[in-house]
């Protein structure tokens, strides 16, 4: 009977039991800080590490970018303006428009009407342009299409040359700029950060830290000031100072501070009053030493997010002021001016808005994800 | 509640004066003269222009007369068009700027609502990290890259738009798509973590033990509850909105506020320049201003505290 098997267990599966340890109360994995448990959710996150290893890569481009050619900023020459994008090797692959070619469809009553469009458009070298005909047209107003194909670079007899990324209306090779430019919408976006980074965590450490009447006066100030809109300020900031790196980098940090300031402020508050700030305080730690060695590393996570949030933020502002014509001057170059120029020349030379387009765009959703990765990687809840 | 909306009034009044007051003051500082181009007046002419226009008064002369004038709801004249008043300018040019404001905000926010939902309700799905991205790249591209991008394939190559200029409504269609892409993907991301948390309360466990279909569990028991703290992102769409206007209209060059500051920047038409600034702070303040009553009307936990948290 089954009963009875069970009943009758043999002997030899009957071991004494070796006397072991307590593992009972072991901690299974390593204990990791805080810390240690952000950059690994951190790493874990892939776009944000893609996004870390873009940012990378336009920062070192946007250094090393401007001398790749031996085109400079600043380098008019009328007779190359506005040729198109021009790479060796790529130039074999069409599809790309990296070839030195321009073209566009062009209308006409027939086909040769269209075809004397194109060519009028194309400097009259009628040699250099290809022309492939889409519609023949009924002899109605503009009902002939033609595709014009202008080999601009062999037309201009410098078909050994390359502008990587074309030139503009001057004849500046737009690869050198886009850099350059990039280059100062990041030194702005980084220096408008640091300073903002810096009198934010000041402003609002003290007024949390002291409390009381200075908190309270320190309060009423920002009250007001995020009563202003930060737009009207950035713009009569810009209208009074000389328009340019520096000012953009002013007008962006006198408004800056203030989101910084009232999170830092909050968070001092909650934590000045926990044991371990006491236990500081008992020890006689300097009211100095408790800000910088128990406060700030436990809110420097927000810190860095914030931070991290308010760099896409500046760089846009840069692009817009840039843009509506009040940041960056000529013959420099930022991002948001080239978009500028690009926007003029949309119809004909696509490419001058297409690459400073792309790339502040990219910047921004990088910069983006970073942010958000490092949220998530700073939110307790979300470590597993 | 009625003590709160007028001590919160008396702030606003506060903060438009202090805007106007720097705005003169700044202005003032600014180099040149607006005669600084003419060149073809002589020094006589441009001093009777100056004296007409009450420009060779000491500066606090000028500043009571501005804000006498700016109580009566006179912002001065253009130096730029003649003899327009500003207040003019502005009334003319601000149906447009406000069409394309309203159409993006409601229909982006409209928009952007349905997908955050939708991610929420199917969390982890495709729909859901469709949607993400979208709220991602619609975040962070700048507008005047979705404006280019619009108005290049839409209009330029496809023709199905109108390029620019503004008639009727086919003209606002590709502006208030450039426009309505941030306050869509705000709504959409905002919703999404709202309603994540909601859907996952006890009340939504409730709902749906006493056998509300689910339609109605997230429409009447989870929508209403997670759109109460999208009031609190108004705020920035209302900025996006106001510099997106800048921007947008100059792209598609529409006669708007936005536009109008542009052009009265390039040309230092001052007291444009002042109306408009004044314009904008006004906007924003006021909308700033509604944003906080509506918290008090629909939370109550906020009104008690009367805004001295």
């Amino acid at each position: 009977m089954a009963t009875n098997d069970q009943n009758k267990i043999p002997k030899e599966l009957l071991v004494p039991l070796v006397r072991k340890e307590d593992t009972s109360e072991k901690i299974s994995g390593p204990s990791r800080t805080f810390m240690q448990d952000a950059r690994r959710a951190f790493f874990k996150n892939k776009l944000a590490v893609i996004s870390v290893f873009l940012v990378v890569i336009i920062i070192l481009m946007s250094i090393f970018g401007p001398q790749m050619n031996e085109y400079g900023t600043d380098d008019q020459d009328l007779t190359r303006a506005k040729m198109p994008p021009h790479v060796p090797v790529l130039e074999k692959i069409s599809w790309l428009g990296l070839d030195g070619t321009l073209s566009g469809k062009y209308r006409g009553n027939d086909v040769e009407a269209a075809t004397a469009n194109a060519i009028a458009r194309y400097d009259n070298k009628e040699e250099f342009i290809d022309i492939k005909v889409v519609d023949e047209g009924d002899g109605s107003r503009n009902s002939a299409v033609v595709d014009a194909t202008y080999h601009i670079y062999d037309a201009k007899d410098m078909s050994d040359q390359y502008f990587w990324l074309g030139t503009d209306t001057l004849g500046r090779d737009q690869w050198t700029r886009l850099w350059e430019g990039t280059r100062v919408s990041l030194i702005i976006a980084f220096v408008a950060a640091v300073i903002g980074l810096v009198v934010g965590v000041a402003y609002g450490g003290i007024a949390g830290f002291y409390g009381g009447k200075v908190d309270n006066v320190m309060m009423r100030i920002i009250e007001i000031l995020v009563g202003i809109p930060n737009l009207v300020v950035v713009l009569l900031m810009m209208l009074v100072l000389q328009p340019g790196i520096t000012s953009i980098v002013v007008a962006l940090s006198i408004t800056g501070w203030t989101g910084m300031a009232r999170i830092v402020r909050g968070e001092v508050l909650k934590l000045k009053n926990q044991e371990f700030v006491l236990a500081a305080r008992t020890l006689g730690q300097s009211n100095g030493k408790v800000i910088m060695k128990h406060l700030l590393p436990n809110i420097s996570g927000i810190i860095i997010i914030n931070t991290m949030f308010t760099i896409p933020d500046a760089i846009f502002f840069e692009a817009f002021l840039s843009f509506i014509g009040l940041g960056i001057v000529p013959p420099d170059a930022s991002l948001g001016s080239l978009i500028n120029a690009g926007f003029d020349n949309l119809r004909l030379y696509p490419y001058l808005l297409v690459y400073p387009a792309v790339l502040i765009s990219l910047i921004m959703i990088a910069f983006n994800l970073i942010g958000d990765g490092l949220r998530d990687a700073f939110d307790p809840k979300m470590h597993k | 509640m009625f003590r709160y909306i007028l001590q919160r009034l008396f702030y606003m009044l506060i903060t438009l004066f202090i805007i106007a007051t720097v705005t003169f003051f700044m202005m003032k500082m600014l180099p040149g003269s607006p005669l600084s181009a003419e060149d073809k007046l002589s020094e006589e002419q441009k001093a009777i222009v100056l004296e007409k226009y009450g420009l060779n008064d000491p500066v606090p002369v000028q500043y009571l007369r501005y804000m006498g004038g700016l109580v009566k709801g006179d912002l001065g004249v253009s130096f730029a068009f003649d003899n327009t008043p500003v207040t003019k300018i502005l009334m003319d040019r601000m149906g447009p700027s406000l069409q394309l404001g309203f159409q993006s905000l409601l229909i982006g926010s409209f928009i952007g609502i349905i997908l955050g939902l939708i991610a929420a309700v199917f969390r982890n799905g495709a729909i859901d990290y469709t949607s993400t991205i979208i709220a991602v790249l619609g975040s962070s591209i700048p507008n005047f890259v979705f404006a280019g991008i619009l108005q290049y394939v839409f209009a330029v190559r496809l023709e199905w738009f109108p390029v620019a200029l503004w008639g009727g409504f086919e003209y606002s269609i590709l502006p208030t798509i450039a426009l309505m892409i941030f306050p869509m993907a705000t709504a959409a991301r905002f919703i999404r973590t709202e309603m994540v948390d909601v859907l996952n309360s006890n009340f939504i466990l409730t709902a749906r033990a006493k056998g509300i279909s689910e339609v109605g569990v997230v429409f009447k028991h989870g929508l209403r509850n997670g759109l109460i703290p999208l009031i609190t992102v108004i705020g920035p769409m209302a900025v996006s909105m106001m510099t997106g206007s800048m921007v947008i209209e100059q792209i598609f060059a529409i006669p708007g506020i936005g536009e109008q500051f542009v052009t009265s920047v390039t040309l230092n038409d001052y007291p444009t320049i002042m109306g408009t600034t004044l314009l904008f702070a006004f906007l924003f303040v006021v909308i700033i201003l509604i944003i906080d009553l509506l918290y008090g009307l629909i939370d109550p936990r906020i009104r008690v505290s009367g805004g001295n948290s």
